[in-house]
C-alpha cells in the first residue's frame, strides 16, 4: 500500500495532486468528468473584492506547447462567493482552497477576511502573479518589498493557512519567496503564467484584445521546474509546484524538485479527467521504484 | 437540462471528402449516444499533431441515432484540421460531447435558415430535426463558386434550397443578404443564422429591421469548451456570457445585434 497522503502548513492532503485557480472554475463544472473526492485539494477560480466583467474578447490564442490568456479575473466578487458559491462547493470531499485577488492591499485583505469565516475553506491562495490586470494582481508579486506588505497585511486577517502564488515574471524568484515568507506566508505555489504575446501574422495585429496573456502549457515546464527547485532550496516553507504539468511523470519532475504538491492547470481543458489520472500515475510510479510514501520523492534528486 | 457530458473514443465510421477543403466526418460509438442536438457541438483531440495543443470544437452536422453516430462537417484549416482529414475508417478518436445549448424551436410554422460556406454545419441537423415538427423550412446557402457547393441534396430533403455565389455562377450572385427572399415580402417566424461573423450581424440586421426573431450561432475561439476557461465570452445583455455553454445559440436580441 503506498501511502500518497501528506501535510503542508495545516493542511491534511489525500495526496499531492490538486488543481490550479482558473482553470477548474468553482469544481462544479468537473463533475460530469471525475470524482473530486479524489483530489488533493481543488483552488477555485479567483475571487476579487467586486464584480469583474474581465477582458474584451479574444482571450486566448494557442501557441506552441501550451496556450496565452488573459481572461482578467471575471468573477461576481465575495459576496457572490460566499452567498451563491460556498454553499454549493463547501461539501466537496476535498480541500477547497480560495484564490484571493485584488486592485489594492486593502482589497485583498477584505476578501480574505470574509473567506476566513469560512469554516470550510482551509486555505487560501494569494494571488499577486496575475499578469492580466491592469491593477493589482502581479504588480504586487514583482516587487520584493510590496509582496511583504501584501502579504503581511492579510497574514493579520486571515488565521488559517496562506498560501501565496509566485509570479515568474521576475529577476530573482528567490528574493520574492523569501519576501513572502517575511510576509508570514505558509506555503508558497508558483508559477503563474508567464508573460507573452501572439501576433496574428496575416491580420498584422496582436491576437489577445489586451496585447499581451499570460502563457501556460507544456511550452513553460522548464522554467516552473527551475523555478521550484530554486525557490525549494531558498525558503523552509512547503511548496506546491505548477506550470505545464499534463500527466503522471511531469508532476513527480516537480515533486523531485522539491515540491511537495503539484497543480494541474492547462491540462484539465485538454482531458478533464486528467488529475486522477495523475493521482494514479503517482501511485504507480512509487509502486514501480519501491517508495513506500510520496514523501520520499520530495526534493529526491539524486546527485 | 443539462445532459451530462462525456469523453469517449469513438470510431470513425466514414471519412468523406466533399472538395479540397471540407469533409465530413462520421464518428460512431458501440452503445446509445447520449441525446444531441442541434446547435450542440462536440471538442475532438487531435493526436499525433505536435502543433495542435489543445482541443478542436466542431457544431453536429448531422446525427443518426438509430446508429449510434453523427457527422461532423470540417473545413482544412490548419495542422490539426488536415490531420483529422486523413483519419482512416477505423481510427479512434477521443470526443467530450454534448456541449453547448441547442437551437430552440421556432415560435411558428415558417423559417429560414441561413449559412454561409461551412457556417452550414449545424443547419441540416438543424433542417432534419424542424422538419420532424412539422415546420416548414427554407434554406438559404452562400458560397464563393458553384464548385464549393456540396450536399445540396441532403439540404433539400429539409425544404426548399436558395443559394447565392459571389461570382454568380449558381443562384442568385453576391451574397446572402443581398438575396430576392428578402425582398420578397415573404414572412418567416424565426430566422436561424450560421457563418461568419459579418454575415450573421448583416441578417440580424435584415431580422431586425422586419421585426423577425432571430438566432445565430458563434464560433469563439475556446480552450475548454465545458465553461471553465472563461476564454470565449461574448458579451450579451445581461453580461458576458460563455459561448461554450450559454451559448454557441443566442438570441440577437441577447447580444443587441
Amino acid at each position: 500500500m503506498i501511502d500518497l497522503t501528506l501535510k503542508i502548513g495545516h493542511l491534511n492532503l489525500k495526496n499531492p495532486v490538486m488543481t490550479a485557480s482558473g482553470t477548474f472554475g468553482y469544481g462544479e463544472e468537473y463533475r460530469d468528468f471525475l470524482d473530486l473526492s479524489r483530489l488533493g485539494g481543488i483552488v477555485v477560480k479567483a475571487v476579487t473584492g467586486s464584480n469583474r466583467d474581465g477582458n474584451a474578447y479574444p482571450r486566448m490564442a494557442e501557441t506552441p506547447s501550451g496556450m496565452l490568456n488573459s481572461v482578467g479575473l471575471q468573477n461576481k466578487g465575495v459576496d457572490h462567493f460566499v452567498k451563491e458559491i460556498y454553499p454549493v462547493i463547501k461539501d466537496f470531499n476535498t480541500n477547497v482552497i480560495v484564490n484571493v485577488s485584488g486592485s489594492t492591499i486593502e482589497e485583498y485583505v477584505a476578501v480574505a477576511e470574509k473567506i476566513n469565516e469560512l469554516e470550510k475553506v482551509p486555505a487560501i491562495e494569494l494571488n499577486i502573479s496575475c499578469p492580466n490586470v491592469k491593477h493589482g494582481g502581479m504588480a504586487f508579486g514583482t516587487i520584493p518589498a510590496t509582496a511583504t506588505e501584501v502579504t503581511a497585511a492579510v497574514r493579520k486577517v486571515y488565521q488559517k493557512d496562506l498560501i501565496v502564488k509566485l509570479s515568474p515574471n521576475v529577476t530573482s524568484i528567490q528574493e520574492m519567496a523569501k519576501a513572502v515568507v517575511d510576509g508570514g506566508a505558509d506555503i508558497i505555489s508558483l508559477i503563474n503564467t508567464l508573460l507573452g504575446m501572439a501576433i496574428d501574422a496575416d491580420k498584422r495585429k496582436p491576437v489577445l484584445s489586451t496585447l499581451t496573456g499570460g502563457l501556460s502549457g507544456p511550452a513553460i515546464k522548464p522554467i516552473a521546474l527551475r523555478m521550484v527547485w530554486q525557490v525549494s532550496k531558498a525558503v523552509h516553507v512547503p511548496v506546491i509546484g505548477m506550470g505545464g504539468i499534463m500527466n503522471a511523470t511531469d508532476a513527480i519532475e516537480f515533486i523531485l524538485a522539491g515540491a511537495s504538491a503539484v497543480q494541474v492547470g492547462t491540462a484539465n481543458f485538454i482531458d478533464p479527467a486528467v488529475t486522477v489520472k495523475i493521482v494514479e500515475g503517482i501511485e504507480a510510479y512509487c509502486r514501480l521504484h519501491k517508495f513506500s510514501s510520496v514523501k520520499e520523492l520530495i526534493g529526491g534528486l539524486n546527485s | 437540462m443539462s445532459v451530462k457530458k462525456v469523453l469517449h473514443d469513438l470510431v470513425v465510421a466514414k471519412n468523406i471528402h466533399l472538395n479540397n477543403r471540407h469533409f465530413i466526418l462520421e464518428l460512431q460509438a458501440p452503445e446509445p449516444l447520449p441525446g444531441l442536438l442541434p446547435g450542440q457541438f462536440v471538442q475532438l483531440l487531435v493526436n499525433d499533431s505536435p502543433s495542435t495543443f489543445l482541443r478542436r470544437p466542431f457544431s453536429i452536422h448531422a446525427f443518426d441515432e438509430v446508429n449510434n453516430a453523427f457527422r461532423l462537417l470540417i473545413q482544412i484549416k490548419g495542422e490539426g484540421t488536415r490531420h483529422l482529414s486523413h483519419l482512416k475508417v477505423g481510427e479512434k478518436l477521443n470526443v467530450m460531447y454534448p456541449l453547448g445549448n441547442s437551437f430552440s424551436r421556432p415560435p411558428g410554422k415558417e423559417v429560414l435558415l441561413v449559412g454561409g460556406g461551412c457556417g452550414v454545419a449545424p443547419l441540416l441537423f438543424l433542417g432534419k430535426w424542424l422538419k420532424e415538427q412539422d415546420v416548414n423550412v427554407t434554406l438559404l446557402t452562400g458560397w464563393k463558386r458553384k464548385e464549393d457547393i456540396f450536399e445540396k441534396e441532403a439540404y433539400q430533403q429539409c425544404g426548399e434550397v436558395l443559394i447565392t455565389t459571389e461570382d454568380g455562377s449558381e443562384g442568385e450572385p453576391g451574397m446572402v443578404t443581398g438575396h430576392s427572399i428578402f425582398k420578397s415580402g415573404r414572412n418567416f417566424d424565426r430566422i436561424y443564422c450560421c457563418g461568419p461573423d459579418r454575415m450573421m450581424k448583416a441578417v440580424a440586421h435584415i431580422a431586425t429591421r422586419r421585426g423577425i426573431d432571430c438566432e445565430v450561432s458563434l464560433e469563439n475561439t475556446m480552450a475548454c469548451g465545458f465553461g471553465v476557461c472563461l476564454c470565449c465570452i461574448t458579451p450579451t445583455n445581461h453580461g458576458n456570457q460563455r459561448v461554450c455553454m450559454e451559448g454557441p445559440v443566442f438570441s440577437i436580441k441577447e447580444l443587441g445585434w
